[in-house]
């Protein structure tokens, strides 16, 4: 039932709230100064060298697709082995083209270099 | 006196704010200036429609949204906006020159839609379901037996997929 | 118990809204999140007439959804390579400036 996930929500609530609560207290409360010291990133840190708002390089795409091809795989796979047990040989024969079928992508991206950092 | 209307109950209560915090962020999907900020909406509402598959206990789908949608494609818009950048930061509208018509028409059609669904007695209450680890055992079900060539169709096309999106994002030279 | 209208209404806004971004964004890239938003209302209907019809334990819509959300997600990376590939030939992903078909 929906509402055995009561507490999970009031998790979710109370996690929220807090956050914001952190957040909105000390704007109002707190003393505000602004200087260039306090504007940077890390206060007391490394000093920043670059501007972080630049063009990330296509391999982080790449490397993010085979994360969503997986992810799939991986919610097609958890009913498939929910009745693993019960089917068999028939649920195996039913999961081989499709976990084949991913495999040969797989293969694929690996061949083209996908997974090579640098050089 | 009149007769009060009865008390919303708690699932009502929480339908309600997920409702209102779903269509909020999906307004703030397609109004944000700033397009990060539409993402973050979009991963929002995401989290809304997750939580609406709670309510409607389809907790399968709400924990498949949640690792497909707000894991995998969430994490790629954000990286595909990253990766071109140059118009996030522009001065000009994001909307193009047909915004106005288009957002009567958008405005036209949900009231239309609402209009059709008022005017329909939909059933007020459903059916019993199944507890949960039968309705995914039965779901693994579906999918090996009824629905085992969509399945495997699933397979092609994400494989197609890749390959595609391999091709293309991949640099050339 | 929350009525079947509720869950509708919440699907037709967010098709509505989807529609107006994919229509009205010129970015290339919010058009997409804004159809992703429409393939979402599409499921909240699929899942809730699974949910309020008379046969719960037929899970065809919910087969459908989780079909959906793959199928979504093979969009989402071959529309957003797209994407990028042209962003890479014409540095911009503003779709009023890529118009080399328009007559």
């Amino acid at each position: 039932m929906a509402i055995d996930y009561l507490p999970l929500l009031i998790m979710i609530v109370l996690g929220a709230g807090f956050g914001a609560l952190v957040l909105i207290l000390p704007a109002i409360l707190g003393p505000k100064e602004t200087n260039s010291q306090k504007l940077e990133p890390y206060e007391s840190g490394i000093i920043p060298f670059s501007d972080a708002r630049r063009r990330f390089p296509v391999k982080y795409y790449l490397v993010a697709m085979l994360f969503l091809i997986f992810d799939i795989e991986v919610i097609f796979l958890y009913p498939w082995a929910a009745v693993l047990r019960d089917l068999r040989v028939f649920a195996l024969v039913a999961m081989a083209p499709f976990l084949l079928v991913l495999l040969v992508g797989f293969i694929y991206e690996w061949k083209k270099g996908a997974l090579k950092w640098g050089e | 006196m009149p007769e009060l209307p009865p008390l919303p109950t708690i699932s009502q209560l929480v339908f309600t704010g997920f409702a209102l915090f779903t269509c909020a962020s999906a307004l703030g999907v397609v109004l944000a200036r700033n397009l990060f900020h539409g993402a973050l909406a979009l991963v929002a509402t995401l989290f809304g429609v997750a939580g609406l598959y709670v309510m409607l206990e389809a907790e399968f789908l709400a924990v498949s949204q949640v690792l497909v949608y707000v894991g995998a494609i969430a994490t790629l818009i954000t990286f595909a906006i990253m990766l071109t950048r140059s118009m996030m930061y522009g001065k000009t509208s994001p909307l193009n020159r047909q915004w106005g018509k288009t957002g009567l028409f958008a405005v036209m059609i949900f009231l239309a839609l609402y209009g059709f669904v008022g005017s329909i007695p939909w059933a007020d209450s459903a059916p019993a379901v199944l507890a949960d680890e039968s309705m995914i055992a039965a779901l693994g079900v579906e999918f090996v037996t009824n629905y085992v060539v969509a399945f495997e169709v699933m397979g092609l096309l994400l494989l197609v997929a890749l390959v595609g999106a391999v091709m293309l994002a991949r640099d050339n030279n | 118990m929350v009525p079947l209208t509720g869950y509708l209404l919440v699907g037709a806004f967010l098709f509505s809204a989807g529609l107006y971004g994919a229509l009205a964004r010129k970015n290339a890239i919010a058009v997409l999140m804004s159809i992703e938003l429409m393939l979402n209302a599409a499921n909240i209907n699929l899942v809730a007439f699974w949910r309020y019809g008379d046969t719960p334990a037929d899970l065809t819509g919910q087969v459908f959804a989780v079909l959906i959300i793959a199928l979504a997600a093979a969009e989402a990376a071959v529309g957003l390579a797209l994407i990028i590939s042209v962003y890479r030939e014409r540095k911009t992903v503003d779709l009023d400036e890529l118009d080399l078909l328009a007559g």
